[in-house]
């Protein structure tokens, strides 16, 4: 026997191939996962249709500011909720205790579990834009720097509600608590976080006071900075976009997050 | 060296002890049954021999590495049949075994092991649509793709009908003959006794009895059971010589009807053993 034919598979291979698995997986599936996936874009068809008026003096639709905050809820669905029900999932019907018996380096598996949500938030994004674009009077910006505004704010609110998602799936006993376990303070916070009222100073004081601790007002605000004219910032509670800021919180959650797997991930449901 | 060696394990559950003193040797190639009641330390002892468990005291070697330690070069030389897994629900049985082979640096062929677990007619099905006795072989098919050179079964052939579970037995007595070693928990006595070399019977967390099933527990000296029917019914008689006895019997001109001689089976010897005997 030569040394290649002993070698161990790649790390990062192995990764991309249980992306792909997952993938296949994901979208083969009726159930829960594929509810996280179309229930942000449903919702934005019914709610978009019912904020049909304009902001008082100017052009702008409150639907277009809905798609835009929708964009942020999306990618949460996606990522948070679908990381934290698919996780616990996997190690409920055994996938977890399988690989662990395997030569599958833990990094592999997760890599996969990124493919999927990198690719299914994704999905969900233009998804949800051509709904945007179609129905609700929003329009693609043409400044590069709005783009940038976007990746960043994509790929850290991604990242972050994945890990935290992942920190949540060790919480819950099973597959069916994990879908309270997540959808509960995803449902909560989206509307003490100015997705479904809009703008947000509607809301009472208090409750964004609130809300501006978790990562659903900031992800959001992120995408409305992308997609909206530059003069809504004014209906912003700080009147501005507070980009600093939104990297600031998103940042501080995502290693909180990375903390919490680490301490929290469990294999198996069963103790050691 | 043996495949497995192990030394004066223990374990213990919130100061309850799991496993005490329990030592085991299991030489490559061979087919070693551990049998014990639930809750006998079983599952914790090939859970420590598997590296999924952490140990208290012993030392434990499987394939040369102490399996606390070892990593995924170590862990690619071994195959694992789980029991209760419904996982790859929405993958086909082809996709999921092609899957898996990809763990490792040396696989099987797929259609071999498909054909081997009998499942090439089911290849292209949802793994969800299989029924437990095809589940089963597909979790069979999973633990063997990876060339293993030792195998892990808990209790393989759960839910299997007579038919397949004799095909499963020749599956694992041929994957014995290529010089893997194989160990099974098994509740079947029938099947300890008709597959394993060697079959250890584990209660209270020790190894109580060890050897051939043939000869375990004394088996095949134990006294003799001789069964026998004349015009006065249905006699029995222990001893310890049925040779002589039926000599005796047979002496007459009487033709004797159903006439047996029984050692105790190896559930009787079992039984004993685990300390459930009535």
């Amino acid at each position: 026997m030569n040394q290649l034919a002993t070698a161990l598979p790649g790390t990062f291979r192995l990764g991309l191939a249980r992306g792909a698995i997952e993938l296949k997986q994901f979208f083969r599936q009726k159930e829960h996962a594929l509810f996280t996936f179309s229930l942000p874009p449903f919702l934005l068809l019914i709610l978009g249709s019912v904020f049909r008026q304009a902001f008082d003096n100017d052009g702008t639709a409150v639907s277009q500011m809905f798609t835009a905050s929708m964009i942020g809820s999306g990618i949460i669905s996606t990522s948070f909720v679908s990381m934290g029900i698919g996780v616990a999932l996997d190690r409920e019907d055994g996938t977890l205790k399988r690989l662990r018996g395997t030569p599958l380096p833990a990094v592999a598996y997760f890599l996969g579990k990124i493919v999927l949500v990198g690719v299914s938030s994704v999905a969900q994004v233009v998804l949800l834009l051509t709904i945007g674009l179609l129905m609700f009077d929003l329009t693609l910006p043409t400044d590069p720097a709005r783009w940038v505004t976007f990746a960043w704010v994509f790929v850290l609110a991604v990242v972050t509600c994945s890990l935290l998602g992942i920190a949540v799936s060790s919480v819950a006993r099973s597959a069916q608590s994990a879908s309270s376990v997540t959808n509960f303070p995803y449902l909560g916070l989206q509307f003490i976080s100015g997705v479904f009222i809009n703008p947000i100073t509607m809301l009472p004081t208090a409750m964004v006071t609130v809300s501006s601790f978790f990562p659903v007002k900031w992800i959001c605000q992120g995408f409305r900075a992308v997609f909206l004219p530059e003069h809504m910032a004014a209906r912003e509670m700080a009147g501005s976009w507070e980009l600093g800021m939104i990297a600031l919180v998103l940042s501080s959650w995502c290693v909180l997050g990375l903390a919490l797997c680490r301490l929290t991930f469990r294999w198996t449901n069963t103790g050691r | 060296m043996h495949t497995i060696d192990v030394r004066g394990l223990a374990k213990a559950y919130r100061g309850v002890p799991a496993v005490r003193n329990l030592d085991l040797a299991v030489p490559r190639g061979e087919i070693f049954a551990l049998l014990g009641p639930n809750g006998a330390g079983k599952t914790t002892t090939v859970e420590i021999l598997e590296g999924h468990r952490a140990r208290d005291a012993g030392t434990v070697r499987v394939l040369g590495e102490d399996p606390a330690r070892a990593g995924y070069a170590w862990r690619a030389r071994l195959g694992i049949v789980l029991q209760t897994a419904t996982d790859a629900a929405e993958l086909t049985v082809a996709e999921t075994v092609r899957h898996f082979a990809r763990y490792y640096p040396n696989p099987r062929e797929v259609d071999y092991v498909l054909d081997a677990c009998g499942l090439t007619e089911k290849a292209s099905a949802r793994v969800r649509r299989l029924s437990g006795g095809q589940r089963r072989r597909l979790d069979v098919a999973l633990g063997i793709i990876g060339k293993p050179e030792l195998i892990f079964l808990d209790e393989p052939t759960t839910g299997f009908d007579p038919e397949a579970r004799r095909q499963f037995w020749d599956l694992i007595r041929l994957l014995a003959s290529d010089g893997t070693t194989i160990v099974l928990t098994t509740h079947y006595l029938e099947e300890a006794e008709t597959l394993a070399d060697r079959v250890a019977v584990i209660a209270r967390g020790e190894i109580v009895a060890e050897g051939e099933p043939d000869t375990l527990g004394g088996r095949a000296t134990a006294e003799a059971t001789v069964r026998w029917t004349d015009a006065n019914g249905v006699h029995t008689k222990q001893t310890g010589t049925p040779t002589a006895l039926i000599n005796q019997l047979s002496s007459g001109t009487e033709e004797l009807a159903e006439l047996t001689v029984s050692r105790p089976t190896l559930e009787d010897i079992y039984l004993e053993l685990i300390g459930g005997r009535p």
